[in-house]
C-alpha cells in the first residue's frame, strides 16, 4: 500500500491499485486479502478501508520488513467487532483527516513511510493510537509463527533444553 | 500433602503465616520441622513444575500478581505500567517460582549504611540492628538449603553464550570479579532435584525443578511433618487484636469468597513489600488508628526497589541469549562502596535475557517506529545484562492505601516512588559501564533500557534498633505488638546491592529459630 497514490480510495480503487502494484493487501467485498490470495481477513463490523488502514498503521508503528502483512492482519483482526466499530471509525477518520491536512488524499495514499510516521506522530497521544499500539505489543510479537523470523526459538523444555543444543556455542568472540 | 495437617479455625495455638514465598514459605517449613504448628495462608493457587508454562505471556497470566494496584511518583513504571508496579507471583511458593536464582550475601558494610555512607540528604538511611558476623551462620544454612553454586561443594554453572559475551567484555575492561554467579540452581544433582538443563524460562518457573523454589521444597517438606497446613486461595483481609494489644488471628476470604477467622498465637506477615504494609494499614483499629504496628509511622515508608535498569546490545553475529539460564553471570567489581564514582553504595551487573514477547514489551515501553523495531530485528544477535544497585530509602517512597478496592472490597496498595539523585547517578554510571563492556567486544548498538516493574520490593516495614525508627526489631518482631512478626523483604532496613532472596531466606531461618525458642520458653 505504500505504493498506492491518490485520494478518496474506494474499495474498488484500492483493489485495482493494489492489484496494479502487485503487492500488499487488497480489499474486496467484505474482506481484505493478499493479491496472491495467500491470506485474507474478512471484515464484518468495520469497513474494508478501515481494516486496510489499520493494517498500514500497524506496519508503520512496528515496521519489520521481514514480517509479512498476514501477521499484522492477525494482530489487528480483533478490532473488527461491533464493540470496536465506533472507536475504529472515529480513529481512522481522524487519521485520514490528518493525512488530508498534510496534503494527501488519505492515510493509505501517503507513499513514504516517513510521511506516514510524521502523521502518526501528530496523533500518538490519542487513545486510538495508544490502543492500537498497545494491542500490537502482544498481538504481533506474541504470535509464535512470528518468532522464527526474529530467530527466537520459544520453549525448549520439550527438547531437553539447550544443555546439548548450543547454549554455549558462540564461536566469534 | 499426604500427611498435611488440618487445624481448626478456633485453634489459637497455631502460628499463622500470611504468604508462602522466600520469607513465609521458609519460615513455615522451618517452624514445622521444629514441631511448631503452622497455618500458612496463601492468596494464590498451587502450581508445580509440571504446571509451569514456558511461554512468557501465558506464564504471566498463570503466576503473576495482577490484582489491582495503583501507582504514583515520577518513576517511569507509573506511566508505562500504571497498574503493575511489580512483577511478582501470586502462588504457593510466592516469587521463589519466578526469581532468577542469584544468591549473594550482603557485604559487611551494607548492614551499616548510615555509618558507612554518612547522612545523605533526602534519604532516610539507618543501620540494621544486625550485622554480617551475626548473619554468617544463617547465610551458610540458607546457602546449603538452596544449594547455591560456588558455595560449599557446589560447582559453578557452565557459561552460556550470553555469559561469554559479558565475560569477554568485562575482562577487556579489566574487571576481576566475573563468574557465572552464585545461583540457587543445581549445577549437580542435589536435594532430589536434577541439575540445570540450560532450558531458559527461569522466570516462568523451572520445569526441571533445578532452581530452588519453596513451592516444591520447603512447602511439601513442611507439610510432610504433619505440622503445617497450607491453605491456598486464602486472601487475608485483616489482622485482629485484643484489648491487650496482642494479635488474636486473621480474617481471610477463603477460596469460595467466604470470610473466615483463623485464630493464632502468633501472626507472621510475609506478603511482599506491597501486601504486607497494606495488610497492616488495612488492620487499623481504634487502638491502632494509623494501622497495626505503626506507632513509628514507618509502615509503608522507605519503599526500595533497587536501582535497576538493563543494557542490551546488538552484535554482528548471533548470541542467542535466551539459550540457558536467564541470569547467567555476574560482575561484582562495582558492588563496592566508592563515593569517588559520584554516589554512595554499589551495584552488581548480572546477565539477563528476555524472550521476544517480553523484549517487545519492556525494551522501551511506549516506543515505536524503526528506532525501536530495528533493535528487535537484531534480537538474535543481542546480549543483555541487568543492573542491581542499592537505592536510597526515602520516607516519601511509600505504600499507602489507595481509593481503589479489590474484588473483596479491600483498599489496594498505592505505590509511590521517585528516584533519589543518588539512584540516578548510580544508574547512569552503570549504563556507561554496561555499554562500555559490550562495545569492548564489538557491539554495533547499545540500548540502555529503563527499569521493569519491580521484582525486588523492600523496606516498607523496616527493621530498627529503636521503636521510633522502624516497624520491627532485630528478630522481625513488631516493636508494638509482641506476637506479630514480619518475615519478608519488607523488613529490610536498607537494600544492599544484592538480589534479596538469600537474605530473606537467611532471616526466615533465623526468625524460625527465635520464635521456636520463645514459644518453648513461654515468652510469646
Amino acid at each position: 500500500m505504500s505504493q498506492l497514490k491518490g485520494k478518496g480510495l474506494t474499495r474498488r480503487a484500492l483493489l485495482s491499485r493494489a492489484m496494479a502494484a502487485g503487492t500488499l493487501a487488497v480489499a474486496g467485498a467484505g474482506f481484505i486479502a493478499a493479491p496472491d490470495a495467500a491470506w485474507a481477513v474478512e471484515v464484518s463490523a468495520i469497513s474494508e478501508h478501515e481494516m486496510a488502514t489499520l493494517l498500514q498503521m500497524a506496519r508503520d508503528i512496528y515496521p519489520h520488513d521481514r514480517v509479512g502483512d498476514r501477521f499484522y492482519a492477525i494482530a489487528i483482526k480483533g478490532y473488527d467487532t461491533p464493540e470496536q466499530k465506533a472507536m475504529v471509525a472515529e480513529g481512522i477518520a481522524a487519521l485520514d483527516a490528518a493525512a488530508q491536512a498534510a496534503g494527501h488524499g488519505n492515510y493509505l495514499g501517503v507513499g513514504w513511510e516517513a510521511d506516514r510516521v510524521a502523521i502518526l506522530r501528530g496523533i500518538e497521544d490519542s487513545d486510538f493510537f495508544q490502543t492500537v499500539r498497545g494491542g500490537l505489543v502482544t498481538g504481533l510479537y506474541n504470535q509464535k509463527e512470528v518468532w522464527p523470523i526474529f530467530g527466537y526459538e520459544g520453549e525448549s523444555f520439550s527438547q531437553g533444553g539447550y544443555i546439548d543444543r548450543g547454549f554455549d556455542d558462540i564461536d566469534w568472540l | 500433602m499426604a500427611n498435611a495437617a488440618k487445624f481448626e479455625l478456633t485453634d489459637d495455638s497455631v502460628v499463622v503465616i500470611v504468604g508462602t514465598g522466600a520469607g513465609g514459605g521458609v519460615l513455615a517449613n522451618e517452624l514445622a520441622q521444629k514441631g511448631v504448628k503452622v497455618v500458612a495462608l496463601e492468596a494464590g493457587g498451587r502450581y508445580l513444575p509440571e504446571d509451569y508454562i514456558n511461554d512468557e505471556w501465558e506464564s504471566f497470566g498463570q503466576l503473576a500478581w495482577t490484582d489491582p494496584r495503583t501507582t504514583s511518583g515520577d518513576w517511569r513504571v507509573a506511566r508505562d505500567f500504571s497498574g503493575l508496579p511489580a512483577w511478582i507471583v501470586k502462588a504457593v511458593g510466592g516469587t521463589t517460582t519466578h526469581w532468577a536464582g542469584a544468591s549473594i550475601r550482603f557485604q559487611d558494610h551494607e548492614w551499616k549504611a548510615l555509618t558507612t555512607y554518612g547522612a545523605v540528604e533526602g534519604a532516610n538511611l539507618l543501620d540494621w540492628p544486625i550485622d554480617g558476623v551475626e548473619m554468617a551462620p544463617w547465610y551458610q544454612m540458607a546457602e546449603a538449603k538452596l544449594g547455591v553454586t560456588r558455595t560449599g561443594d557446589f560447582p559453578g554453572l557452565p557459561g552460556s553464550n550470553n555469559f561469554k559475551v559479558f565475560d569477554a567484555g568485562a575482562k577487556a575492561l579489566g574487571y576481576k570479579e566475573v563468574h557465572t554467579g552464585r545461583m540457587a540452581i543445581n549445577s549437580i544433582e542435589n536435594d532430589d532435584r536434577p541439575a540445570c538443563q540450560q532450558t531458559g524460562f527461569c522466570f516462568q518457573g523451572c520445569k526441571w525443578g533445578a532452581k530452588w523454589s519453596a513451592a516444591y521444597t520447603d512447602i511439601p517438606r513442611g507439610e510432610a511433618t504433619g505440622n503445617l497446613e497450607v491453605r491456598d486461595h486464602a486472601h487475608v483481609a485483616r489482622i485482629l487484636h485484643n484489648d491487650q494489644g496482642r494479635v488474636t488471628g486473621v480474617e481471610y476470604f477463603d477460596k469460595d469468597g467466604n470470610l473466615q477467622f483463623q485464630a493464632a498465637r502468633i501472626v507472621a506477615v510475609a506478603g511482599n513489600s506491597f501486601e504486607s504494609p497494606r495488610l497492616l494499614l488495612n488492620s487499623a483499629s481504634s487502638m491502632f488508628p494509623d494501622g497495626l504496628a505503626n506507632s513509628s509511622g514507618q509502615v509503608g515508608r522507605n519503599y526500595m526497589r533497587h536501582t535497576t535498569g538493563s543494557i542490551y546490545a546488538t552484535f554482528e553475529k548471533p548470541v542467542r541469549m535466551w539459550r540457558g539460564t536467564t541470569m547467567a553471570g555476574i560482575i561484582q567489581d562495582e558492588a563496592r562502596h566508592d563515593p569517588s564514582r559520584g554516589f554512595v553504595g554499589g551495584y552488581e551487573l548480572e546477565t539477563l535475557s528476555l524472550g521476544l514477547p517480553f523484549m517487545a514489551a519492556f525494551l522501551d515501553p511506549g516506543s515505536w517506529g524503526r528506532e525501536f523495531t530495528t533493535a528487535l530485528d537484531a534480537y538474535e544477535n543481542m546480549a543483555g545484562m541487568w543492573i542491581v544497585g542499592e537505592d536510597m530509602p526515602q520516607e516519601t517512597n511509600r505504600v499507602t492505601l489507595s481509593d481503589t478496592v479489590d474484588k473483596f472490597g479491600l483498599k489496594v496498595a498505592d505505590v509511590h516512588f521517585s528516584d533519589h539523585p543518588n539512584d540516578i547517578a548510580m544508574r547512569n554510571h552503570a549504563y556507561d559501564r554496561g555499554q562500555a563492556i559490550y562495545k569492548a567486544v564489538g557491539a554495533t548498538r547499545t540500548l540502555p533500557t529503563p527499569p521493569y516493574p519491580s521484582t525486588h520490593n523492600l523496606g516498607t516495614n523496616r527493621m530498627s534498633e529503636r521503636p521510633e525508627d522502624g516497624v520491627v526489631n532485630r528478630w522481625g518482631q513488631s516493636h508494638d505488638v509482641p506476637n506479630l512478626f514480619v518475615s519478608d523483604g519488607s523488613q529490610f532496613t536498607t537494600g544492599g546491592a544484592e538480589n534479596p532472596t538469600l537474605t530473606i531466606v537467611a532471616l526466615a531461618i533465623r526468625q524460625a529459630d527465635h520464635i521456636a525458642k520463645e514459644l518453648s520458653a513461654g515468652a510469646i
